[in-house]
C-alpha cells in the first residue's frame, strides 16, 4: 500500500469531535436511511450526535429508538433487506441482549454496519472497556474492526459500508471503539466533504434479494439438514472474499482521499528489524507506540502491532511481520476463561495464525485493562522486559500474567501449589 | 435380518402427538427385548422443526445390531438404513408421507429395504390399500395388522394393546428378528404380564402377510427434491415466493390429514368464516360466493368445520374414503343433486362424520 500513488488532497475540514461523533459525521455523508438506536453507555453517544444532525436539517434519515436492543437489531436487519442502507449499535450487554437478531443479520447476508462502543459485560455494572461484547459475534459471519483514533473510526466507518456492502462479500461489519478511551475523547478529525464519500461508496443495492412487492422473493425459509451446510459454506466464501475486497477499498481509499492507512489490516509500527513485539487492539495501540518510541530511544528493537480487521483475521501479515522476530507479547482487553494459556482471544488467535510458521516467536500472552483499567506506558514497558526475559529463558512460560491488578502474580489457592494442605 | 448384514431398522412411520407414545413404547421395548438375545439396539427419532404437530407424519426407529460397530453407524443417521419393517401405525399414512419441508410427498415405503414388509394397522384390504402404496422394483410383503388406528396424545398413553400387538406383529414377520419369547420374557417387567403376553400373541397370530411382486401397487410420482451446490444456491436464504394464487409443491400438508371437510354447498351461508379461519388458506372462493377446499394443502385441522355457522354444513369425513385430491366444487357446480349424492356416499362409507381432533 505504501506504492499507492496519493493524488491531491480532497476537501476536509478539521474538527474536534469523539470518536461517537466521528461515526456520526460518517452516517450523515453517507447518506444512511435507517438508524435504530437503543440506548446504553459508552455507545449512546453516536445516538445523541446523529439526533442533532437531523434535527437540525443536516441529515435526512429514519431514526426509530427501539425498545430493546433485539427490536433495534431486528429494524436494522429489515431495513437493510428492504435496500436501506442501515446503522445498529450498543454496548456491553446490550449488546448481548439483541444477539439472536445479530447472528440472523449474518446469516442473512445483509450489510449492516454497527458500532459497539466497548464495555464490560455486566455484572459487575461497569461502564469501563473490555473487547469481550463484540467478540462475541466474531464466529458469526460479521466483520470486525478495531479503531485507535476518532480519524480511524470515521474512515472506518465509510470503509465499512463499502466492504460490506460490495456484492462479493455482502456480510454486516461492526466498529469497535474503546469505552471512554474513543468514545467519549475528542481528536482532531479531518471530515472530508458529501461528494468525496460518494465518490468512495457507491449506492447501496441488494439487487435480486431486494425484500419488495416487485421483488415477490421468500426470505430464510426453514432450511434442514441438506441446505444449512451451503448456506455456511456461502458465508465462508463471503468472508474469504471479503480480504480481497478490503485491500481494494483501502487502495481505492488513498486515491479518492489521498490519504489512508498504509497496510489495510494491520498497524504496525516501528517493526522494521524488530527484536520484540507487543501487540494489542484499539486505543493500548497509542500508549503501545509511546513505549515502542520510549523503548527504541533506549536502544532497543521493539516494535508494536496493532490488529485492525479481526475477521477477516490478518493471518498473511501477522506471519510476515513476525516471521524473524524473538518475541511477541500479546496484550488482551479481553478475557476467554480457560483458554489456552489462561490468555485471551486475541493471544488465541495469534498463536493459530504463527502455527504453520517453521519458526515461531516466542509467544507471551497478557491481559491488562479489564474494566476500563487505564494500561500505561509502564505496564508496556513491564510486559515488553517480560518477553524479553522468557525469550532468553529459552523455554517461555506461556501463563498468561494479568497485567495492573491488585494482587500476586501466583495464586495462593492455586490446586498444585495446595495439594498437600488440601482445600485452603 | 439378513445373514449378510447384522444390522436391521424397525420403522415406525405414526401421526405426531396423537401416536408419538405408542411409537416410542413400540421402539423402545423392541430394543429392551432384543438385549435379552444378547443384541444391541437404540432408537432415533426423525423429526423436523414441524415434528409433532397434530397428525404430521414422523418416525421412530429401533435399531437392533449383532455388535456395537453396526449399530454406532446407523445411530448418527436421521433414517436407519435397511428397514425391514415398517410400521404404519394409521392405514391413512400409505398415501404418502410428508414430514419435513423441502423433500416433497415420499411414498410410505421409501426406505423399505428389498424383501422387507410393510406393516399397516388397517381394516382395509390388500386391495384397498395398494391403491396408495406405490410399487418398487423389488419384491416385499404386505402384511395388514387388524385394527383401528389408535390414537392417543403427548402426555396420555391410550393404553388399547395396538403396541403390544405391533411387535407381537413384527417378530413374525420379521422371521424373529426378536423373538416371540423374548418380547414375552420383556413384557414380564410391564405392570400387566399377562395382558401383554396375551396382547403379543394376539398380534403374532392375526397379522395377515400378502406377498407383493416388484412392480405391483400404485404408479410411483415420487422426485427426491433436487439440491443445488453452494454456488447454485440464491444467496443470502433467499427462495422464490410461490406465485399468486398457486400453493407451495415444496410444501403440501395433506398427508397429516386423517379426515376431510366435506362442505355440503347448498346449506352453506358465504358467510366467509371458514375462509378466514382456515390456518393454511384452503379455501378458496368460487364466483357464486362458496369457498372450495383445496385438498391437496388442507392439513385436517378441523377448524373450519368447528367454526362454521351453519350445523352440518362442513363435515370432517375418513380420508381413507377419498381417492384423490381434486377440488370437488366443479362437481356441484355442474350438478347439485349429484354432489349431494356423492357427499353422502362418502359419509356414508366413512360410517358417518368424525368428530374432528382439533388442533389449536
Ligand atoms: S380442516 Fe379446514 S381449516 Fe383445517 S386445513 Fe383443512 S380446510 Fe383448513
Ligand atoms: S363457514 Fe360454512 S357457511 Fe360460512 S362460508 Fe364457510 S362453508 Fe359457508
Amino acid at each position: 500500500m505504501t506504492t499507492t500513488q496519493e493524488t491531491a488532497p480532497a476537501p476536509e475540514r478539521e474538527e474536534i469531535i469523539t470518536g461517537c461523533d466521528a461515526v456520526a459525521q460518517a452516517l450523515r455523508l453517507l447518506d444512511v436511511d435507517v438508524l435504530a438506536g437503543y440506548p446504553i453507555r459508552p455507545y449512546d453517544s453516536v445516538m445523541t450526535a446523529v439526533s442533532k444532525m437531523i434535527a437540525d436539517g443536516q441529515m435526512d434519515a429514519e431514526f426509530i429508538v427501539a425498545e430493546s436492543e433485539h427490536s433495534q437489531f431486528e429494524i436494522g436487519k429489515h431495513a437493510s433487506l428492504v435496500g436501506a442502507r442501515a446503522f445498529i449499535g450498543s454496548s456491553g450487554v446490550g449488546w448481548m441482549y439483541g444477539m439472536e437478531a445479530l447472528v440472523v443479520t449474518a446469516s442473512l447476508r445483509l450489510p449492516v454496519v454497527a458500532l459497539v462502543g466497548n464495555r464490560a459485560l455486566d455484572d459487575p455494572g461497569a461502564f469501563g472497556v473490555e473487547h469481550n461484547d463484540a467478540m462475541m459475534v466474531r464466529d458469526t459471519g460479521w466483520l470486525l474492526y478495531w479503531v485507535e483514533s476518532a480519524q480511524e473510526a470515521l474512515d472506518t466507518t465509510l470503509l465499512a459500508y463499502r466492504v460490506a456492502e460490495d456484492k462479493r462479500v455482502m456480510l454486516p461489519c461492526a466498529l469497535s471503539m474503546d469505552g471512554a478511551f474513543l468514545t467519549h475523547s475528542q481528536h482532531m478529525v479531518r471530515v472530508p466533504v458529501a461528494d468525496t464519500v460518494s465518490a468512495f461508496v457507491p449506492p447501496y443495492e441488494l439487487g435480486d434479494r431486494r425484500f419488495h412487492p416487485d421483488n415477490p422473493v421468500s426470505i430464510a425459509p426453514q432450511f434442514n439438514e441438506d441446505w444449512v451446510m451451503e448456506a455456511r459454506r456461502q458465508s465462508d466464501a463471503g468472508m474469504r472474499r471479503a480480504r480481497a475486497v478490503i485491500a481494494e477499498a483501502t487502495a481505492d481509499f488513498h486515491r479518492v482521499f489521498g490519504r489512508g492507512p498504509a497496510d489495510p489490516f494491520v498497524d504496525s509500527y516501528r517493526m522494521e528489524d524488530a527484536e520484540y513485539v507487543l501487540m494489542g487492539m484499539g486505543t493500548v495501540g497509542m500508549v503501545g507506540k509511546v513505549a515502542v518510541d520510549r523503548m527504541r530511544a533506549a536502544g532497543k528493537k521493539v516494535g508494536f502491532l496493532r490488529v485492525k480487521w479481526f475477521r477477516p483475521f490478518p493471518q498473511p501479515e501477522l506471519r510476515a511481520l513476525l516471521r524473524g522476530v524473538k518475541g511477541v507479547g500479546v496484550v488482551d482487553r479481553d478475557y476467554s476463561f480457560g483458554s489456552n494459556s489462561h490468555g485471551g482471544v486475541l493471544y488465541t488467535e495469534v498463536a493459530a495464525a504463527l502455527y504453520p510458521e517453521p519458526r515461531r516467536p516466542v509467544l507471551v500472552p497478557f491481559i491488562a485493562g479489564l474494566g476500563g483499567r487505564e494500561v500505561s506506558v509502564d505496564n508496556l514497558l513491564e510486559m515488553e522486559e517480560t518477553v524479553e526475559r522468557a525469550t532468553a529463558d529459552g523455554v517461555a512460560d506461556l501463563t498468561c500474567q494479568w497485567i495492573g491488578v491488585r494482587g500476586p502474580d501466583s495464586d495462593p489457592r492455586d490446586v498444585a501449589a495446595t495439594a498437600e494442605g488440601g482445600v485452603r | 435380518m439378513s445373514d449378510e448384514t447384522s444390522v436391521g431398522a424397525v420403522d415406525v412411520t405414526y401421526r405426531g402427538i396423537f401416536q408419538k407414545n405408542l411409537a416410542g413404547v413400540i421402539t423402545k421395548e423392541l430394543v429392551k427385548a432384543a438385549r435379552r438375545e444378547d443384541k444391541v439396539g437404540g432408537t432415533v427419532q426423525r423429526y423436523g422443526d414441524s415434528p409433532e404437530r397434530n397428525g404430521i407424519p414422523a418416525k421412530q426407529f429401533a435399531v437392533i445390531a449383532d455388535d456395537m460397530d453396526s449399530l454406532r453407524v446407523e445411530m448418527t443417521k436421521y433414517e436407519p438404513e435397511n428397514v425391514v419393517v415398517v410400521c404404519v401405525m394409521d392405514d391413512t399414512l400409505t398415501k404418502g408421507v410428508e414430514s419435513w419441508a423441502w423433500y416433497g410427498v415420499r411414498p410410505i415405503n421409501v426406505n423399505l429395504a428389498p424383501g422387507g414388509t410393510l406393516l399397516v394397522v388397517s381394516h382395509r384390504s390388500p386391495e384397498e390399500l395398494l391403491h396408495w402404496i406405490p410399487r418398487r422394483t423389488y419384491d416385499w410383503t404386505l402384511a395388514i395388522l387388524p385394527g383401528e388406528p389408535s390414537f392417543g396424545g403427548l402426555w396420555v398413553y391410550n393404553d388399547d394393546g395396538t403396541d403390544y400387538r405391533t411387535m407381537g406383529a413384527v417378530s413374525r414377520v420379521t422371521g424373529g428378528l426378536i423373538s416371540l419369547d423374548s418380547l414375552i420374557a420383556q413384557a414380564g417387567s410391564a405392570k400387566n404380564p399377562d395382558l401383554r403376553a396375551a396382547q403379543l400373541r394376539e398380534g403374532y397370530e392375526s397379522v395377515q402377510m400378502h406377498p407383493i411382486a416388484a412392480g405391483v401397487g400404485a404408479q410411483d410420482t415420487y422426485v427426491p427434491v433436487e439440491m443445488p451446490d453452494w454456488t447454485q444456491m440464491r444467496e443470502g436464504l433467499v427462495v422464490p415466493a410461490v406465485e399468486v394464487g398457486k400453493n407451495n409443491t415444496l410444501f403440501m400438508k395433506y398427508t397429516t390429514r386423517t379426515t376431510r371437510p366435506l362442505v355440503k354447498f347448498d346449506t352453506c351461508v358465504k358467510c366467509q368464516i371458514c375462509y378466514t379461519v382456515c390456518p393454511d388458506e384452503c379455501f378458496i372462493p368460487t364466483p357464486e360466493g362458496h369457498y372450495d377446499v383445496n385438498y391437496e394443502h388442507c392439513c385436517g385441522c378441523g377448524i373450519c368445520a368447528q367454526s362454521c355457522p351453519v350445523s352440518g354444513c362442513i363435515e370432517m369425513v375418513d380420508e381413507s374414503v377419498f381417492e384423490s385430491n381434486e377440488p370437488l366444487h366443479k362437481v356441484f357446480e355442474s350438478d347439485p343433486a349429484a354432489y349431494e349424492d356423492l357427499r353422502a356416499e362418502k359419509v356414508a362409507q366413512a360410517g358417518g362424520a368424525n368428530p374432528h381432533y382439533g388442533i389449536y
